[in-house]
């Protein structure tokens, strides 16, 4: 060790993607202190063809990848800045988790504007890639609530950017996967909460349509909406789910749930775990159980926002081919259409998973160049990876996506074809003007060669 | 007042506090409200902790930019720190250097540099802290001293490191026994196994035996509400030196360790 706790030199680490469908060897350096990433970041834009920052490495695609180039491991910067009491201004760096943030605030009497669905990515990560969560028809993506970011480019220049400092730079860092520049540090409006805790109600549907009804009649009163679908039911049973919908509540306390994961996935379970048979026959209990159970109930925020953190390396559940998940989003006026065609051939080819997640986005405009969420209706499916029959299935989804004139989420598909990215994304030809020369992603790489 | 809220809360000494196990441990005390003086050799590298543990809410944090090791007026820099502090109830040794061994092996300025931060530097700090513990209002002032189980016993791998955490060891043995005469201070050694931190970030540094530094924080913090003078963290440790300790010399001498 050196003497002043320094750890920036680039290692040989190999790292995959949260998918796990690819595994490569990196270079990778892990700075701890902000006065470090300097000479690392200028340091390894010499020594290797390009660089990328990274976090917690929860992209289940190649975006947070880049083997043949390093990779700044972002996860030692987690420090906390600055906190405004009054104005809820969180100044924190990059590598510092969701859950690091909830551990402050919540006791705090505040809560993250906006959350994915866990809390095990970084501010950095949840930037680059512009996540949104269960009320984005409120609230938007995360990026609608970042006031500004400090960037360092390749050249080794911090720059701060805004929507009034460098704007063009703001929108195309948002959302922009870690393309634009290293993201040192941000600042976030975070959201007072009454208390930790969620009123909730799990209404069950049967169709589609009912999903819509459902989503549509909920957004008014509800903050957070969010429906799981039962995406290997057909027939008269095709699109039924649990509506889930709830606010925070009023009364309870203030307090954080023990981040530690009590439930672990050791190992690589053999593929034939999860098969058509298992899976089927667990969505039928699961619907059936909280069909059972429908109503309304008081939760803690943990188990309502991040039931997968309560099993770390959940991933592994998929076996060792990992797993492809698929997101896509569709406008309103084609969603009620589009999504019961997509949720057909699913069931139809009987490779769905149990982790299906339905729900609707609002018109809250999206920040960044490269923002998913757009208005309309976005579906969220698991598919364990079994080659050539996964990858015809996905391409399939894809069809139905670009006649419906929706697009998908680079974080989430590792195999995203790149004319559908070009033609998903309208603003990327001019977002590619502010990618930094000696940044570079296994993603981006494939999306400019094709 | 119990013992923990009253020390947790103290006026506490980091000694080398950019270690990142120091920063982890730094950031739960600033949770419970401690006075913290952050004792580094990066101005900048500190403040950016300052910020943070402030942030946590630490209800002060003060920097002191001082080479530990090299330092030639260590009482007259106590001396200044309890003044700006208003004393001192706590001091957390943190800092240390693995070293290269293959150089120590037949540099003597390696091993000497080895000894002088890992044990020369560190008892004479916690020899001239002691009189300021003495006259501290807690309960039970005390002085904790992270070591390592490489103490417990020479291996080739890294003895010159050992050895000087082995007399960390036995000096802060000493001086629990010392302090036990009376009953109010406190000495508490930690016998440390693998962390994931700036100093192990050459090796291969995965697999069980190896903790997070905020799990031994989270050790640390529970060990300075307990009584007891000697902790492995984690706890294991104790079961895995236990065997090490006790391996006959002619099995011990064949195995690369």
């Amino acid at each position: 060790m050196t003497a002043d706790g320094a750890n920036g030199a680039f290692q040989d680490r190999n790292r995959r993607s949260w998918g796990r469908v690819a595994r490569r060897p990196h270079k990778v350096a892990s700075p701890r202190f902000r006065d470090e990433v300097q000479a690392v970041l200028v340091g390894g834009c010499q020594s290797y063809k390009s660089v990328l920052g990274v976090g917690l490495g929860r992209s289940y695609s190649d975006s947070c990848l880049n083997p043949d180039g390093a990779v700044v491991d972002t996860t030692a910067l987690d420090r906390l800045i600055a906190f405004d009491g009054e104005s809820g201004v969180l100044r924190v760096e990059s590598g510092a988790s969701l859950w690091d943030i909830l551990e402050f605030a919540v006791p705090r009497g505040f809560f993250l504007p906006t959350t994915p669905g866990t809390r095990y990515v970084t501010v950095g990560g949840a930037v680059a890639n512009d996540v949104h969560g269960k009320n984005h028809h409120r609230a938007g993506t995360f990026g609608n609530h970042v006031l500004s970011l400090g960037l360092m480019r390749s050249d080794g220049q911090e720059l701060r950017v805004s929507r009034d400092q460098n704007p063009d730079l703001f929108q195309a860092t948002v959302g922009g996967l870690g393309l634009t520049g290293l993201i040192l540090w941000a600042d976030l409006k975070l959201t007072r909460i009454p208390s930790s805790h969620i009123s909730q109600q799990s209404i069950p549907f049967h169709s589609v349509s009912e999903f819509f009804d459902l989503a549509c009649e909920s957004e008014r009163d509800f903050e957070h909406t969010v429906a799981w679908v039962d995406c290997l039911s057909a027939g008269d049973n095709l699109g039924r789910g649990i509506f889930s919908r709830g606010n925070w509540s009023e009364v309870g306390s203030l307090t954080n749930e023990p981040a530690r994961n009590r439930l672990s996935i050791p190992f690589d379970p053999p593929a034939m775990a999860l098969n058509q048979f298992s899976v089927r026959a667990f969505n039928e209990a699961y619907f059936k159980l909280n069909k059972a159970r429908a109503g309304e109930s008081t939760v803690k925020y943990g188990p309502f926002f991040y039931p997968l953190d309560a099993i770390r390396h959940w991933n592994r559940m998929y076996g060792a081919q990992g797993f492809y998940q698929y997101q896509s989003v569709v406008p309103p006026n084609v969603a009620r259409d589009a999504t019961a065609e997509m949720l057909k051939e699913v069931s139809h080819s009987g490779q769905g998973s149990f982790l299906a997640v339905l729900k609707t986005f609002g018109d809250v405009k999206s920040p960044g160049m490269l923002s998913f969420p757009a208005p309309g209706a976005t579906l969220a499916l698991d598919f364990p990876n079994r080659g050539e029959e996964t990858l015809r299935l996905l391409s399939r989804l894809d069809r139905v996506v670009d006649n419906a004139g929706g697009r998908l989420y680079p974080a989430k598909d590792g195999r995203l074809p790149p004319e559908q990215f070009w033609r998903g994304y309208p603003d990327a030809e001019t977002f590619r003007e502010y990618v930094d020369p000696k940044f570079s992603s296994e993603f981006w790489r494939r999306m400019i060669a094709g | 007042m119990d013992q923990s809220t009253d020390l947790l809360s103290g006026r506490i000494l980091i000694l080398g506090a950019l270690s990142g196990v120091a920063e982890a441990t730094a950031r739960k005390l600033a949770g419970h409200g401690g006075r913290l003086a952050l004792v580094g050799r990066r101005a900048e590298r500190l403040e950016n902790l300052r910020d943070d543990l402030r942030v946590r809410g630490a209800a002060d944090v003060r920097c002191y930019d001082i080479d530990l090791v090299a330092e030639a007026h260590k009482a007259q820099q106590l001396s200044d720190i309890a003044a700006e502090m208003g004393g001192i109830d706590a001091v957390l040794v943190f800092y240390g250097a693995l070293g290269d061994q293959t150089t120590a092996d037949h540099d003597i300025n390696e091993v000497a540099r080895i000894i002088d931060v890992n044990f020369t530097s560190a008892v004479q700090w916690i020899t001239a802290v002691i009189p300021f513990l003495d006259a501290s209002s807690a309960t039970h002032p005390t002085i904790l001293a992270v070591s390592s189980v490489a103490g417990d016993r020479g291996r080739r791998s890294n003895y010159a490191y050992g050895a000087a955490k082995g007399g960390l060891s036995v000096f802060m043995q000493g001086l629990a026994h010392r302090f036990a005469k009376d009953g109010r201070l406190r000495a508490v050694t930690i016998k440390m196994g693998f962390v994931k931190t700036a100093m192990t970030a050459h090796l291969d540094n995965d697999g069980p035996l190896w903790i997070e530094p905020d799990d031994a924080a989270d050790a640390i913090v529970d060990i300075l509400k307990r009584k007891g003078s000697i902790f492995y963290v984690p706890w294991f440790w104790r079961f895995i030196m236990l065997a090490v300790r006790s391996t006959p010399s002619f099995i011990f001498n064949k195995i690369n360790l």
